[in-house]
């Protein structure tokens, strides 16, 4: 099999785009798919430093690659959640890749601010796992960029990622969310940091397969969490579909965010300021503090 | 696993779908039409991570 660019053998297959390339011209592929998300969803200016969520698995190192490579300043920001050797072994990839590559690092970890990692925040609050870290994060993500004078925060979500999330939305016809979902983010309130997601239009596979091309370690094992969580079947299911109609990912979301517009009337702006941390919420008091008041209690 | 076998046979014989994972043959990533040596140093791996 030949590379469609240059002729060299290949050494990855795209059935999506019916072509093949080499380690070069896939990286070249990669980088043209990050420029296209970048423009068309006007994510980034040139000059403005953007503050990167690196968890040491392989999307958001790549994210982080890519950026810098495109030119941009990244700055990387890593939760340590505390979870045992997991998360040691994640923080450790994300400092090597960091000193390697001479990038800034800024890292938070919750053993250090509650005495407590993220399981046992779980735990206290009854929370399940995924959704009590995935509002602790939203937070820091948020605090961080606003007290270190960021913008905008850029997350390593892939094609899979929003392509089985937006499965899991629709079975359940969860009609906010669904209208939420955007590789875009506005700032809210104009005070905190903007979310963009500028992997979207690659795969989980194109992902994994840019960093072994560019040699990028990172974790390989998944969260010891997310065992058994809805996400993985989702995304099963929908690769079970790519293999016998390749494009079908790339066909449901982005042909969903073409058409969202049409779906839903613009959105009311029904958002708060929390009262005891100021971030913004639907309610009076953000999921943060919720959280917080249980695991004080 | 004996070789010299196609990456695609052993994603096959596996039951693994391509889709979900990628061969790796020393430290190169190989395509599925790659005729892999016997004594190659194979690695098949996940692409899928959580959250
Ligand atoms: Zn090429
Ligand atoms: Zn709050």
């Amino acid at each position: 099999m030949k590379c469609r660019r240059c002729k060299k053998p290949a050494v990855i297959k795209l059935p999506r785009h019916n072509t093949a390339y080499c380690g070069f011209c896939f990286q070249f592929y990669v980088y043209e798919q990050v420029r296209r998300a970048l423009s068309e969803h006007k994510m980034l200016q040139k000059k403005e430093p953007v503050l990167v969520a690196v968890s040491g698995g392989k999307d958001s190192l790549a994210l982080w690659d890519i950026l810098t490579k495109l030119g941009y300043h990244a700055v990387g920001l890593h939760l340590n959640l505390g979870i045992g050797s997991y998360s040691e072994t994640s923080q450790s990839k994300v400092e090597a890749f960091a000193r390697t590559r001479n990038l800034e690092l800024i890292t938070h970890a919750y053993q250090e601010a509650y005495g407590l990692g993220i399981v046992e925040i779980a735990r206290e609050t009854a929370r399940p796992a995924c959704s009590a870290c995935g509002t602790m994060k939203r937070y820091h993500f948020n605090r961080i960029a606003r007290e270190k004078g960021f913008a905008v925060v850029a997350t390593g979500h892939n094609l899979d990622d929003e392509a089985s999330r937006l499965l899991g939305n629709v079975l359940q016809w969860q009609e906010s969310y669904l209208q939420k979902q955007s590789p875009a983010l506005a700032a809210e309130d104009g005070k905190w940091a903007r979310k963009v997601r500028p992997l979207y239009r690659l795969t989980e596979r194109e992902i994994a397969a840019y960093t072994v091309i560019s040699r990028i370690d990172y974790i390989i094992e998944e969260c010891p969490m997310s065992k058994g969580a809805k996400m993985f079947l989702y995304k099963e299911m929908l690769n079970q579909l790519e293999e016998t109609s390749p494009g079908t990912k790339h066909q449901f979301y982005l042909g969903y965010l073409q058409k969202k517009e049409q779906i839903f009337s613009p959105q009311e702006k029904d958002k708060q300021c929390c009262k005891v941390c100021g971030q913004p919420t639907r309610g009076t008091i953000c999921s943060y503090c919720r959280l917080m008041e249980r695991v004080a209690t | 696993m004996k070789g010299p076998r196609k990456a695609a046979l052993i994603l096959k014989e596996l039951n693994l779908p391509r889709e979900a994972y990628l061969v790796i043959c020393g430290e190169e990533l190989v395509t599925e039409d790659a005729l892999l040596p016997d004594d190659a140093d194979v690695e098949i791996r996940p692409v899928i991570s959580g959250g």
